[in-house]
């Protein structure tokens, strides 16, 4: 640690974790009445973040190295570093937090339970995502990871009922298991190699000869533990039941922060610690695909019987997030590309939908399928952002799923896996059978009479707040797709990271 | 058989006396008793172990010790003696509850 | 440099004046708590800079002597008692501010304090005798502080146990003495040899040390004793007195026993500590009471401790075991002293500690149950605490040195610990019917309880400099 001195390179990741950190302190600390204060600190905290990292982004894009370390134990570091993945995730997660917390502070304006412990937690939350998104080694992956279960738990029970408790417990059962036998690979790879730091290409090419054994069951054991999180069947268990969290939680934590850690985890296991060529060589690309394959495909099955609007939504995602996982499998600089942005692709679309359901559940009492009926009449903004959202899942052009799909195809066909292309097609007219009957129920069919909880909000369909962030991401998710091949994409990015994973 | 050989013996015979009888029997004063028991045969052995040879003086370290020991075992049994009187006041028994009452903070 | 000796002098001097002077006793307990741990910063100071540290007090030359020796692990050992003393003296001047046996209390206090000290800092085997017994009779009268009947049971069970484990250990040192000659732990080291005295005299010190450090299957006293006694007393007795026999087993293996004993001995010590977290925590998931549940939690933590034994049997990977274990006791001691403080608030504030009577206990004192879930995830031993860093520590241990099967039990013994604080978490946390005549609690008492389980988390990025101390002497 001699010659470290404190530079703004150095210091920037650790100052992107504590823009939602030190808020989350003091927000624990403010009694419940302090609106004000709760309100400033949580949008000062996104503001700030935005900004530091808009100019991350600009110095990564001009290989800026930013790196914070901080020495654990002799042999181990905490490492904060920004390269293109940590960029990307970073971005996706600090914009989808300043969106969820304009539409949380809305939400839960009416809620009993105390406030002040869940803009906490939710800071909390956020600061984990981030920390994950730009660790830089797996033990500093794992530390946040562990954060992120724990920050999330009082989310999932914040409304303290007997079927939120349930669902906690049944999250943290899921949660920590997955946790443990994710903690045994990573100290099983640290005793085997002696680093775990996440290189570019992968830290473990040309060690394969001698450990191929450990190294197969090491894989194994980490994305069953990061399989947790990212819902790959069967270990999607906690997703559906968690449903029953506010919707502002089952927004952040599907689109932003549980599922997507789990995929970014994967992502980055593959990638950043095995390596392609060496997942490749060492044949666990086709057992990691067949499994996404499976889930992608049950995902939308078990969705097509939900009534719950939320709990076919959780079914979708279960489905979609292993599109991401597929991406991973696929050994191709072009499948990458398809599997990377669609990290950020299904965030946005995912956010949109949970956003909306939140809105109708929140402004009309409408939490099932079935009491849909003509809601685009009285909630046609909102219902225009569910139909972008929906199209987007199904891959209809130019939509930002679109593009994820087919280079996700292109990505198949360059690898020699055409069954991999029926599966997306099989997936995509999943999508569409149980999308599309929303679709058309809500823009087509009469209402019923009235809905079962109407509150009058004034000039708007419903409160701007919860208006505005579902309209933003859809906007965005419209933008991912029609501006697809400008600098600054998520595309363009996501061809960025895979030139540098597959160098020579 | 020297006479340090067999006070070393006797020593440990005392402890093994004295273990056994904490162990068997319920009453607290038994108890008490067995363990000075044991007490006093751990000493019979320090003392055995300062025997230096037929010439020579014997070793003062094992009599500090036993010295210090005897001490130890003077205050730790007055404790227990208020102790086993005043469960004797509170709850009228001699001997140690077996189930731990459900009270008691 | 008689810097040793007033530490284990100032806490008695303390008691002393305290009983001479009542009204002194504000003032004495005072200056007892800020000046001991300042007395340790400063020997911490002075060893890292000039390396081990002895005295001989009052000039008497051993063998008939004591001399007092501050090497690395002594040192650490007394600044977590200073730190973990000092913050329990504030809840505990809160705690007994309206009671009648304060006065008994704090010169009790002050005993347990000065015997601690003089255990860490003592340079033979016989000191360590004396010592240990003073730490018990201190630690008993404690526990028989409330009067009832089941606190003066459970005080009478420990007395006896205490007496036996000490007794065991005496003749171990006879033993050890009439084959070598020397009481000194140094000489020891140099001098013994592997033969039939040796492993007795090893029998009858492991046996009585861990029959004080409850390690199972001999844990009985235990779970009655943290359960009934006071709080604060709770606290101390689990974070502290507990671990001070595991001190003198571990210095003793290190100097002495493990290079002289089989291999073996080290397993059947890990099958123990195996039994100890499972049974542990099973016992401690089926409790009813939170301090119940709370000691059992000990019982199982105390198998983590010993499994240092196995693990640092073999060359590779042993510095990791040393420090994992010397983890484990730090974090550990500060969050269990952190668990015990808020369970006493609870009890303070209900009346009782029933799980079940304690739904949505989480709106009367949000402070504690706080402190509570931070030391939870470190007993748990999740990111970023001190049991977290301790439990990896152990891990890389095991898989370098090939002794796999430990793995299972750390990460099964996390999971377990999962369960059991979790299930007091659904109820806190729960909806359920508002607590009844919830007394309102002091700030002094929800506070040092808050800060002990930051101390237990932050321990997790300190560990370079915790290192660096624990190396002065080459033990580490």
């Amino acid at each position: 640690m001699a010659g470290w001195e404190v530079t703004f390179d150095n210091c920037l990741p650790l100052l992107i974790l504590l823009t939602s950190l030190v808020p989350a302190t003091v927000i624990f600390m403010l009694p419940e009445e302090r609106v004000r204060w709760r309100t400033s600190l949580n949008i000062g905290g996104a503001v700030l973040k935005l900004g530091l990292i808009g100019v991350m982004i600009w110095g990564v894009r001009h290989e800026h190295v930013y790196e914070t370390r901080l020495p654990l134990l002799q042999n181990i570091e905490l490492v904060l570093s920004a390269d293109a993945m940590s960029v990307m995730m970073t971005a996706l997660s600090g914009l989808l937090w300043f969106l969820t917390t304009l539409y949380a502070i809305a939400y839960l304006e009416t809620s009993p339970q105390s406030r002040s412990r869940f803009f906490g937690f939710f800071s909390l939350c956020v600061s984990s995502t981030v920390g994950i998104a730009m660790a830089g080694n797996l033990i500093t992956f794992l530390m946040f990871y562990e954060m992120l279960t724990l920050s999330t738990y009082p989310l999932v029970v914040h409304r303290g009922t007997q079927e939120s408790m349930q669902a906690g417990r049944i999250y943290i059962i899921y949660t920590f298991l997955g946790g443990a036998v994710f903690l045994l690979g990573v100290a099983w790879l640290k005793a085997l190699l002696g680093s775990v730091e996440f290189t570019e290409g992968g830290l473990l090419a040309g060690n394969i000869k001698t450990h191929a054994g450990q190294l197969r069951i090491i894989f194994l054991l980490m994305i069953a533990g990061l399989g947790v999180k990212a819902a790959l069947v069967p270990l999607h268990g906690w997703l559906p039941r968690a449903m029953v969290a506010p919707a502002p939680v089952s927004a952040l934590l599907h689109a932003v922060a549980v599922v997507k850690a789990g995929a970014f985890g994967i992502v980055r296991v593959v990638y950043d610690v095995y390596g392609i060529e060496t997942c490749n060589a060492l044949g666990l690309l086709l057992p990691l695909s067949l499994a996404a394959a499976f889930t992608i495909v049950y995902g939308s099955v078990r969705a097509l019987s939900q009534d719950e609007l939320k709990k076919r939504l959780a079914f979708s995602t279960v489905s979609q997030v292993s599109y991401i996982a597929l991406g991973a499998a696929i050994f191709g600089p072009i499948a990458t590309i398809g599997g990377i942005v669609h990290l950020v692709h299904q965030g946005l679309m995912k956010i949109t939908l949970f956003f909306c359901a939140g809105n109708f559940a929140e402004t009309l009492g409408v939490h099932h399928i079935s009491e849909m009926n003509g809601i685009g009449r009285r909630m046609p903004w909102t219902m225009t952002a569910f139909t972008i959202g929906a199209l987007g899942m199904i891959g209809v052009p130019p939509l930002a799923g679109f593009i994820s799909k087919w280079y996700l195809g292109i990505g198949a066909l360059a690898a020699g896996k055409s069954w991999i292309i029926a599966v997306l097609v099989a997936s995509s007219l999943l999508n569409a059978a149980y999308f599309l009957p929303v679709l058309y129920r809500g823009w087509f069919c009469e209402p019923a009479g009235s809905w079962p909880v109407e509150s009058n909000s004034g000039r708007w369909e419903t409160h701007w707040m919860l208006l505005a962030p579902p309209v933003a991401t859809a906007l965005l998710a419209l933008m991912a797709g029609l501006l697809a091949n400008s600098p600054y994409s998520p595309l363009e990015w996501a061809r960025l990271i895979a030139a540098r994973e597959y160098q020579p | 058989m020297t006479v340090t050989l067999l006070y070393a013996l006797v020593g440990v015979a005392l402890l093994s006396m004295g273990f056994y009888g904490l162990v068997i029997h319920p009453h607290l004063l038994r108890k008490l008793l067995a363990l000075n028991v044991a007490g006093a045969g751990v000493f019979l052995f320090l003392v055995a172990a300062a025997d230096s040879g037929a010439a020579g003086t014997p070793d003062p370290v094992p009599h500090a010790m036993v010295l210090t020991g005897i001490v130890v075992a003077i205050s730790a049994t007055a404790l227990a003696l208020v102790l086993a009187d005043r469960i004797f006041q509170v709850s009228g028994s001699t001997q140690m509850a077996e189930k731990d009452p459900a009270e008691g903070l | 440099m008689t810097l040793p000796a007033w530490i284990v002098a100032l806490p008695l001097l303390a008691a002393a004046l305290m009983t001479a002077v009542p009204r002194s006793r504000l003032l004495m307990v005072g200056s007892a708590a800020i000046l001991t741990p300042a007395l340790v910063a400063f020997l911490a100071r002075t060893i890292l800079r000039d390396g081990v540290l002895q005295m001989q007090l009052g000039g008497w030359q051993t063998p008939l002597g004591i001399q007092l020796r501050a090497d690395g692990l002594s040192v650490a050992m007394l600044g977590i008692t200073a730190v973990i003393m000092g913050v329990i003296t504030l809840y505990a001047w809160a705690y007994f501010r309206d009671h009648e046996s304060s006065r008994y209390f704090w010169v009790l206090w002050m005993f347990l304090w000065a015997a601690l000290n003089a255990l860490f800092l003592s340079a033979d085997i016989f000191n360590l005798y004396v010592t240990l017994e003073l730490l018990g009779l201190s630690a008993v009268a404690l526990v028989a502080l409330p009067q009832k009947a089941a606190a003066l049971t459970a005080a009478m069970r420990y007395l006896l146990v205490s007496l036996s484990g000490s007794l065991s250990y005496l003749m171990g040192v006879a033993l050890l003495y009439a084959a070598n000659g020397t009481l000194n732990i140094e000489m020891l080291a140099n001098t013994a040899q592997a033969s039939p005295a040796t492993s007795a005299a090893f029998a009858m010190i492991a046996g009585g040390l861990i029959m004080k450090s409850a390690l199972l299957p001999l844990h009985f006293w235990l779970p009655p004793a943290h359960a009934n006694a006071p709080a604060p007393v709770s606290a101390v007795l689990s974070a502290l007195v507990v671990k001070a026999s595991f001190y003198i087993m571990l210095r003793l293996w290190l100097t002495l026993f493990g290079a002289l004993t089989s291999p073996s001995i080290a397993q059947i010590l890990g099958v123990m500590a195996a039994m100890a977290v499972i049974w542990g925590s099973i016992q401690a998931l089926l409790a009813d009471r939170l301090k119940m549940m709370v000691a059992y939690s000990t019982v199982a933590q105390i198998g983590y401790l010993f499994l240092i034994f196995p693990l640092s049997q073999l060359a590779q990977g042993s510095q990791e075991a040393l420090q994992g274990g010397m983890y484990f006791l730090f974090s550990h001691a500060c969050a269990k002293a952190a668990v015990f403080l808020a369970a006493g608030t609870v009890i303070y504030a209900c009346g009782h500690d029933r799980i079940d009577g304690l739904a949505g206990i989480v709106r009367q004192m949000p402070v504690s149950m706080f402190a509570f879930a931070l030391a939870g995830t470190s007993l748990i031993g999740l990111p970023p605490s001190g049991g977290f860093i301790a439990k990896w520590l152990y891990l890389n241990a095991a898989l370098r040195n090939g002794q796999w099967w430990w793995c299972a039990l750390l990460l099964g013994g996390g999971l377990l610990a999962t369960a059991y604080i979790f299930r007091f978490f659904s109820i806190a946390f729960s909806n359920r019917e508002e607590i009844v005549s919830a007394r309102p609690v002091p700030k002094m008492m929800e506070w040092p309880a808050l800060g002990l389980a930051v101390c237990a988390i932050s321990l997790g990025l300190v560990a370079p400099a915790v290192k660096k101390l624990l190396g002065v002497g080459g033990l580490f």
